[in-house]
């Protein structure tokens, strides 16, 4: 099975070519040929044990060829030289100035995605929270309605959503229009809401659209946890002297973590990488890092700039997609 | 307070839903150390008398006292009960110990003192060393223990259990009913105990309630319930037993004489009548023979019984017959090696001390043994 997700990558990554693939291949072939006979000599026993590692097999073939085999170009091009500017073919150097590139000339980029993304995450969980636990506990008959109407957004396209909110935002849409007639325009700029009048092109239009985009994400996996609690449980805490709040705090909320903590990642990790939201609602000055990743990518046909901006945005999710497991305790959650 | 006043007190409490009656009038009071039961089939109205005691539901009518403050409108967190739910509702994301000192806790009881009543409650119910525990890594019975610990490290005035053995299987149902017994007498806390198993309320209980369909039947010890009911109910509920329907022919001094349905008359002292029987001549009584009270014989005296059926039940022999007039009775009859059994289709007679039959108020819906009729047990679970 090694050899042949190793093969999958050697080839999909190009390290070999010619008479070598073909050898990489004749491998390949013969270890499923071998893998078949031991099956079918060695008996039930042989098969039966061998069994888990078939069923895992497309998944770990699709994964050899579409994740680490272009994972690991991309890691090979984040360490190469581009020779000048018309140099499409970069090539392999161990050049690390790429990553000190990504990280000195677009650490504001970086800043601010996880800053829009953390704060889009607070918000969906702010309002997602409320709303799944009114549909589990009061949703009644209701439940499937309700969840259903969660999910109704999706039947638009994503574009199409953040290019609605375009018009409502805009500086003669609906909402600064209401905002005016009732002269509260001070209000939303003393809450950094506004600027200079308008909704449109500030960082507060990219969250709320990172907020609204994303919210079902937040939603579905805590409803998910708190359907599954016992509302028998709730009546144990109540009679063991908690109040309503109280039995809340220590019963309800600590078992839908698990939920909260599916619905953040879900939330956080798509969120700091995302660009439509702040190409369509923001502003030069509001550029997250996946606008640059574009950038550098299709035109400045930058690639390994655009691959080591990848690398670090990768690192950073992960590292603080561990924090947060820690700080959740990840023993309870799993 | 004096000791004897009562723990818990119904006074004439009535629950309605809509227009549905789910508790009539309930009116009766729990005393201090006891272990009363309410038994009664699904939907009975026992649940919901234990909730309003517990706070979970409140009284349309009436009153529900606790150590004789009127406590109807109080929520559940602030009455000094506490309650052994169905399936136990343990807290699945905490320790057994946690578990337990959830109420302690939310009584803002100093941590040491908390620490101390639950080590001391863990170890009555015998769960010491599993303290650290989770809910799921524990057996059925152990759950249960938990669920007991509890309650009753808050030490309250009553301890509620709805149906607690019902979700265990049969030798550990038996196992924790002495278990049960042992720990209320170790811990002298009064326990209210909700259940549909007539066998359970009898073995175990002080008192019983009886309760059908949001009335309560009868309130008394096991004894008195299964020797003098006092109404059909209680009589078909609780045991087995033939009802034979009759009329009052006579009433001579002590002796009452019944005809029964059927031809045979029936001599009955007056002290083995129902409280509130009318014994006027022509008027409508039961005849309650228990089946262990039957008596075999081939003689000519007694109830002709053409037999249907013998069961073997290891310890007596089960024999179902019927009447002339095809009403079905049963009968217990000891295992005597020496004695012929009746076989299915012989015929024999019933017979009886004259201390064994009882009389009750009014005709059965179904004449004859209470154990046979399917649908009149399924419709009473």
């Amino acid at each position: 099975m090694l050899i042949l997700a190793a093969g999958a990558i050697a080839l999909g990554a190009g390290w070999v070519s010619g008479a070598a693939a073909i050898a990489v291949l004749v491998i390949m072939f013969t270890s499923v040929v071998s893998i078949v006979w031991t099956a079918f000599v060695g008996g039930l026993e042989t098969r039966r044990a061998l069994a888990p590692y078939g069923l895992l097999k497309p998944g770990i073939i699709w994964l050899s060829l579409f994740f680490l085999a272009p994972l690991w170009s991309m890691l090979e091009m984040s360490l190469s030289t581009k020779k000048s500017r018309f140099d499409f073919f970069p090539s392999f150097s161990w050049h690390w100035g790429n990553y000190a590139t990504a990280l000195t000339d677009f650490g504001p980029q970086f800043g601010r995605s996880f800053f829009y993304a953390a704060t889009a995450t607070v918000l969906t969980l702010l309002i997602g929270y409320p709303l799944a636990y009114v549909i589990a506990f009061r949703g009644g008959k209701f439940k499937s309605v309700l969840l259903g109407l969660v999910a109704v957004p999706f039947f638009t396209s994503y574009l199409i959503r953040t290019l609605a909110w375009q018009n409502l935002l805009a500086d003669e849409g609906p909402i600064v229009g209401i905002i005016n007639k009732l002269g509260v325009e001070r209000v939303f700029e003393f809450l950094h809401i506004m600027d200079n009048g308008r909704l449109m092109n500030t960082p507060a239009a990219v969250i709320g659209g990172l907020t609204y985009n994303f919210l079902p994400f937040m939603i579905l996996p805590i409803f998910v946890s708190l359907e599954k609690i016992d509302v028998r449980l709730v009546d144990a805490a109540m009679d063991l002297y908690s109040t309503a709040t109280g039995a809340f705090r220590k019963v309800v909320l600590p078992m839908s973590l698990p939920g909260v903590f599916a619905g953040s990642l879900l939330v956080f990790i798509p969120a700091a990488g995302d660009f439509v939201n702040a190409q369509f609602l923001g502003s030069p000055q509001t550029t997250m890092i996946g606008n640059s990743i574009q950038d550098q990518f299709l035109r400045q046909l930058n690639y390994p700039v655009a691959t080591a901006m990848s690398f670090v945005l990768m690192a950073v999710i992960t590292v603080s997609v561990l924090v947060y497991a820690k700080f959740m305790g990840t023993e309870e959650l799993m | 307070m004096d000791a004897n006043d009562p723990v818990v007190k119904l006074d004439h409490v009535r629950k309605q839903y809509g227009s549905f009656v789910a508790v009539h009038e309930a009116d009766f009071a729990i005393g201090r150390g006891e272990f009363f039961a309410m038994l009664g089939p699904s939907g009975c109205g026992k649940t919901t008398t234990l909730k309003m005691i517990a706070g979970f539901e409140q009284p349309t009518d009436g009153r529900v006292l606790l150590e004789g403050a009127d406590v109807s409108q109080v929520p559940p967190h602030k009455r000094n009960v506490n309650t052994v739910f169905q399936q136990y509702a343990l807290f699945p994301h905490m320790s057994v110990f946690d578990n337990v000192a959830f109420g302690p806790r939310a009584k803002k009881i100093s941590e040491a003192e908390t620490t101390k009543r639950v080590n001391e409650m863990l170890d009555v119910v015998r769960l010491g060393e599993f303290a650290s525990r989770r809910p799921a890594q524990l057996s059925g019975g152990q759950q249960q223990r938990v669920a007991l610990a509890r309650a009753l490290v808050n030490y309250p005035s009553a301890l509620l259990l709805d149906e607690p053995l019902a979700a265990l299987d049969l030798k550990l149902r038996e196992a924790m009913q002495i278990e049960l017994k042992r720990i209320q007498r170790e811990v002298g806390i009064t326990f209210v105990f909700v259940t549909h198993d007539q066998g359970e309320a009898l073995t175990m209980s002080d008192r019983i309630a009886v309760m059908s369909e949001g009335r309560v039947e009868q309130v008394g010890a096991p004894q008195d319930i299964y020797m003098r009911p006092q109404t059909l109910f209680v009589a078909g509920f609780i045991g087995s037993a033939n009802l034979l329907p009759g009329t009052v022919a006579s009433v001579d001094g002590g002796v009452i004489r019944i005809d029964l349905v059927g031809g045979a008359q029936v001599a009955v002292s007056s002290s083995q009548c129902a409280d509130s029987v009318d014994l006027a001549v022509g008027a409508r009584v039961t005849v309650m023979v228990r089946p262990e009270h039957a008596i075999l014989g081939n003689g000519s005296e007694g109830l002709a019984v053409s037999v249907t059926d013998t069961v073997f039940q290891g310890s007596s022999m089960r024999i179902v017959g019927r009447l002339s007039n095809n009403t079905e009775v049963v009968a217990l009859a000891p295992i005597d090696p020496s004695a012929p059994t009746p076989v299915p289709g012989s015929q024999c007679s019933i017979t009886w001390h004259a201390t064994s039959p009882y009389v009750l108020g009014g005709w059965p819906e179904t004449a004859g043994s209470t154990t046979t009729n399917v649908d009149s047990i399924e419709a009473a679970l």
